[in-house]
């Protein structure tokens, strides 16, 4: 797989990020470079192994239905660049 | 049964699929422990998981994975001992994320189907292609300022099942029916609250025509409808819409559609240019989702009786016709309140239908008028078997047991004490009744002479006449005996 240049306006539109031309230009250097060294695995076979999905074997941690309500309104909102009526106020979004 | 609906050049065939999204009945969210509970003031019920605070881990809720479990049993469908949670990955302003945690290649339901009955005695399968849990986004509202849009997360994190149908519906009333089915069997297994209201229940619908036959169409999707009657009518206008294009040599083109309730129409989300490409991939933060055959086995073994159970059980058990059981079991508090009458006096079982009448009719107008819910009904099921038993034995007459009720459902007292105290008991004298015949006849000598020259009709008269003397209490039937009698004996 290779990166090219409509890939790359493609992940950058689809992450919020604006690149210009030089910018572009080095990520799809780096981006292919690093697909170039994992592209190494394939070397190995792989046939009749199951994927791994979990290196430590342990299972899956799981709660009881407990609700304990902080009520940390004061401390969610603390970061907003903008509140109101103890809302995230965000530009409107129509839809 | 003839599902076709008339084009200007021929026939069409409408293709419609489901997908439901049900809020799992929980105290705490799918992977945090905040407080699921409808209505709280706005961000009251975040914690730095649902705000998706740098560092935060999920933790799933053991419940919600039950609760999912035991409704894939409940939708006869195959229970995966392995499934794995997936991100999918959008911007919005309520996902804080930018992913929202959910299952994609491997569901923890697969499939399984659903039977919706129709009136004529007949009934239809729908397939369930799965159900997977996945968690909600926080709430958007636009319409609170003129220039910005707020955000509420509290519904952040909440879990949600996804049930995805097969395209197996034909019909926007099939589509209702297959709706109201699965909100049954959700509120019978209590893993969903079904209030479609408050949005615990909601559907995108998919819908596409096609001449009978054919291959299927290309497809839209309506998003978000939060009631039966609004799903009916989003189908409705959408399969009209894609008929008209259709027939004037247009094609459809996919699209994500919104339904206006005010206006009855649908039409395309803005932002379609950009089509979705969610990028989906297993959660580096959540080991995948085993469940041993031991714990499905003893989720199995506590699923209460679901409706369609219930509803043959009452065919066989008591006598009752296809129709009054399935009316007894849509709602699981009405068979509940059925169960409890019935029980509460080992004469009824021998009255099941006049009980059946007396909940589906007499205390279901009450309530509709008192804007009330079987669940607060102000007249228990223990008094209203009272009530019926005074009426089984005789003791009232039906007509005088519907002032009785009414009077049990504004006093809140027992129907024997009403009785006794307002001396309601039926006449059953014979010497009695038969004295206020002979007055009635005393008093009316010429309606008399019209009825024996052959006016039958005026029989309910006298019958009138002498209930209104006895101020309703004479046994009816002892009445009319009487009064023929009597009557015929003047001739």
């Amino acid at each position: 797989m290779k990166i090219d240049k409509n890939t790359i306006n493609k992940i950058a539109r689809l992450s919020r990020i604006k690149l210009d031309d030089k910018e572009s230009e080095d990520y799809i250097n780096d981006l292919n470079s690093i697909l170039d060294w994992v592209e190494q695995l394939n070397e190995v076979n792989t046939e009749n192994v199951e994927p791994l999905s979990n290196i430590s074997s342990s299972i899956l941690p799981k709660r009881e239905d407990v609700s304990n309500d902080s009520n940390s309104i004061e401390e969610i909102l603390e970061n907003a660049p903008d509140k109101l009526e103890g809302f995230f106020a965000v530009p409107k979004v129509v839809e | 049964m003839n599902n076709l609906i008339k084009g200007e050049k021929h026939d069409w065939e409408m293709v419609i699929g489901l997908e439901i999204h049900a809020q799992v009945k929980s105290n705490s969210k799918l992977f945090s422990s905040s407080s699921t509970k409808f209505g709280s003031s706005p961000n009251s019920q975040v914690s730095l998981v649902d705000a998706a605070m740098p560092g935060m881990l999920p933790v799933i809720n053991k419940y919600c994975v039950e609760q999912a479990v035991k409704t894939g049993v409940g939708l006869n469908a195959k229970i995966n001992n392995y499934s794995v949670f997936d991100r999918k990955n959008y911007f919005y302003a309520d996902l804080p994320q930018g992913y929202q945690i959910s299952q994609y290649k491997y569901p923890i339901v697969g499939e399984g189907k659903v039977t919706i009955d129709f009136k004529d005695g007949t009934s239809k399968d729908i397939r369930i292609v799965r159900l997977h849990l996945e968690q909600d986004a926080g709430k958007s509202l636009h319409d609170q300022n003129p220039s910005k849009t707020y955000v509420d997360l509290n519904r952040s994190g909440v879990a949600l099942m996804e049930i995805v149908s097969e395209p197996d519906i034909r019909t926007p009333d099939e589509a209702g029916m297959y709706i109201s089915k699965i909100r049954s069997i959700l509120m019978y297994l209590d893993t969903c609250d079904g209030n479609m209201q408050e949005g615990s229940l909601r559907a995108d619908v998919n819908i596409s025509v096609r001449k009978p036959g054919d291959e299927y169409g290309t497809r839209c999707e309506i998003k978000n409808l939060n009631s039966i009657k609004f799903i009916k009518q989003a189908i409705n206008y959408e399969a009209k819409r894609q008929i008209e294009i259709l027939e004037s040599g247009g094609s459809i083109e996919q699209n994500t559609m919104l339904f206006n309730t005010s206006t009855g129409k649908t039409r395309p989300m803005r932002n379609k240019e950009e089509a979705h490409d969610y990028r989906y991939f297993p959660d580096p933060d959540l080991l995948p989702l085993e469940i041993s055959k031991e714990e499905i086995g003893k989720i199995k073994s506590s699923i209460p009786e679901l409706p369609d159970e219930l509803k043959n059980k009452f065919i066989e058990t008591f006598k009752l016709s296809n129709y009054d059981a399935s009316v007894l079991t849509a709602e699981k508090q009405t068979s509940d309140y059925f169960n409890e009458t019935i029980n509460s006096d080992p004469e009824l079982k021998n009255h099941a239908k006049i009980v059946v009448n007396w909940i589906t009719s007499e205390l279901f107008s009450l309530l509709n008028k008192n804007n009330q819910d079987l669940n607060n009904s102000p007249v228990s099921p223990e008094k209203l078997g009272q009530l019926i038993k005074l009426i089984s034995t005789n003791e009232i007459s039906g007509k005088i047991a519907k002032d009785v009720l009414e009077d049990m459902f504004s006093s809140g007292k027992t129907a024997r004490q009403i009785v006794d105290e307002k001396g309601l008991q039926q006449v059953t004298d014979q010497d009695e009744i038969a004295k206020v015949i002979d007055e009635v006849i005393a008093e009316n000598p010429k309606m008399v002479e019209q009825y024996l020259a052959g006016k039958d009709k005026l029989l309910g008269f006298f019958v009138g006449q002498a209930m209104k003397l006895t101020k309703g209490k004479a046994n009816p039937k002892m009445l009319n005996d009487i009064l023929k009698q009597k009557l015929n004996k003047k001739n």
